[in-house]
């Protein structure tokens, strides 16, 4: 009985710092946001709330606190205010099966560092990324006004769009691993053997469906001002604008979490067993988490840095992208894994794939592509 | 007719495989953000830091004094007639004996006004002023102002003070 207490304080406790984590993280990613654009456009960025304008996300949650918090006359009251409610919940509970680090134990107990290792780990991550799709479109359709709609529409539109080619290269994951623990995966990576080096073209058709699934640019669609004004939250101001607003970045990080784990080893770095040697174990698995962190932290940069690099896509291009372009590509390389891994050498094998799709692209562009005639 | 040898054709054919893809233009679009993330911001962060705005820059009027420390204005009224905005305005009188230690000529400025909500800073009172008596310094410019009782500037505000003397570059 002891044990179960124990257990699940160290569980409340575990969750309660992921959650400050998460939300100190994607509050700092506002202002690092606009650092990040000023520095690519050599500018200085924030600089006047304290040193460096580092409380500014203080002083702009005070200011979106501070604003009138406007409801339309003929919205769907309810479903107005669960809208941003249920972005930011699922965009919270994702977190939950990452796993963090590996075990350790603090005060003679030992636990996982992860909220909960479920045997359909990734399947978790999907379901609550798919229900996040509900918070924009609740939010949108609740507004009873034509832009939130449209904006909401797409938005649901491009993210079920991009899930399929999402599912489809995490397939191939699974293919390596036989399990969908994250847990499994991860520990199937130890030691270097990270996914990115059996699974580039995974990775890249991953990526490309998480900035897409994130409504970041170049997919920032549901949010055009020359079209849509503001999108699904046109109508929303103050404190609910801004739980939209920190929704997106929660998922950023979480995002990056996801694909740290799947595709970076997960809290795997280099030299774990010299650590392991040299502290023990316990802290092994807290610099294995801080390099999980560090890991998403990396690829947040890398959304932002995207972000402020390239133009949007237009709409026919985005559909085309997804459907045409990206599971189809998937669709090969889950063959090519599969096929690896039944001959028993899936680098190998991986590689010439990828020989060959360069190859086949190729071909089809000299025969069949019609050139313009200069 | 070709005139020199720069021109460049730019012919937009069909784009190529790799152009098609788009990624290797992803990734040198990426680089060149990259190179901006490190290097040098321009951004001047204006009130505290302030760059130099070139010798000839038109700010505060400042009516200068002589080398002996007398007032070099004599009313003749040239800027007032030259000022096509109107924004200057003066009393003219007559020096008593005694005050040459104050003003050169015979005759001197009384009251000598200058309204900073009618002034355009064209600098056309410093070229008409015979004197070389008023003058629009590179170095300062005429600071905001919250209410219209500061706006016009009197003697106070614009005769040189001698500890602190006006010099452009060229007269040192």
């Amino acid at each position: 009985m002891n044990l179960l207490t124990d257990i699940f304080l160290a569980k409340a406790a575990f969750i309660g710092i992921v959650f400050a984590i998460t939300l100190g993280i994607a509050a700092y990613s506002t202002y690092f946001e606009r650092k990040i654009a000023a520095f690519m456009q050599d500018r200085i960025g924030p600089d006047r709330a304290g040193p460096f304008g580092i409380l500014q996300p203080l002083a702009d949650a005070v200011k979106m606190f501070m604003k009138e918090d406007f409801i339309p006359a003929n919205s769907n009251k309810w479903l107005f205010i669960a809208g941003p409610c249920l972005s930011m919940l699922t965009a919270l509970m994702t977190s939950a099966v990452v796993p963090f680090g590996d075990t350790v134990t603090v005060g003679g107990v030992t636990f996982d560092l992860q909220g909960i290792d479920v045997n359909i780990g990734i399947l978790w991550v999907f379901g609550i990324v798919s229900l996040g799709v509900y918070g924009i479109l609740i939010g949108g359709w609740a507004s009873n006004n034509k832009y939130s709609l449209l904006g909401a529409i797409r938005a649901a539109s491009q993210n079920i769009s991009y899930e399929l080619a999402m599912g489809l290269a995490i397939i191939a994951i699974l293919l390596f691993t036989g399990s969908l623990s994250t847990k499994a995966i991860v520990e199937g990576q130890q030691n270097g053997h990270w996914n990115i080096f059996y699974q580039p073209l995974g990775f890249l058709i991953f990526i490309i469906c998480a900035f897409a699934e994130c409504n970041r640019t170049p997919f920032d669609l549901p949010e055009c001002e020359t079209e849509l004004i503001g999108g699904y939250h046109t109508e929303y101001s103050s404190m609910k604008l801004g739980f939209y607003l920190f929704a997106e970045y929660i998922n950023m990080f979480i995002s990056g979490a996801v694909m740290a784990t799947l595709y970076f080893g997960g809290y795997d770095y280099p030299g774990v067993d010299f650590v392991t040697a040299q502290f023990g174990s316990t802290v092994a698995g807290f610099v294995g988490m801080g390099a999980l962190i560090g890991k998403a932290l990396i690829f947040v940069f890398i959304f932002m840095w995207v972000r402020w690099t390239l133009p949007r896509f237009r709409y026919d291009q985005l559909m085309g992208l997804g459907w045409s372009g990206l599971i189809p590509l998937s669709m090969y390389n889950v063959v090519v894994t599969a096929f690896g891994i039944l001959i028993g050498k899936p680098f190998t094998v991986g590689i010439a794939g990828f020989a060959l799709l360069l190859v086949g692209l190729v071909v089809y562009d000299q025969l069949f592509v019609k050139k313009k005639i200069a | 007719m070709q005139l020199s040898n720069r021109t460049k054709v730019m012919e937009q054919g069909e784009m190529t495989l790799a152009e098609r893809m788009y990624l290797p233009a992803i990734v040198g679009g990426m680089a060149t953000t990259l190179k901006h993330f490190f290097s040098k911001p321009v951004t001047i962060r204006y009130p505290e830091q302030q760059r130099y705005l070139g010798p000839i820059f038109r700010g505060h009027h400042i009516l200068k004094k002589d080398s002996e420390g007398a007032e070099r204005c004599t009313a003749c009224g040239l800027c007032a007639v030259a000022c096509p905005a109107e924004a200057i305005s003066m009393v003219a009188e007559e020096r008593k004996p005694g005050e040459e230690k104050l003003y050169r000529e015979e005759k001197y400025a009384k009251v000598y006004e200058i309204n900073m909500l009618r002034c355009i800073f064209c600098g056309l009172c410093e070229e008409a002023c015979p004197k070389e008596a008023i003058f629009l310094r590179h170095d300062q410019m005429v600071p905001v102002f919250s209410s219209r009782d500061e706006v016009i500037y009197g003697k106070d505000k614009l005769v040189e003070q001698m500890d602190q003397r006006y010099l452009r570059d060229g007269w040192k």
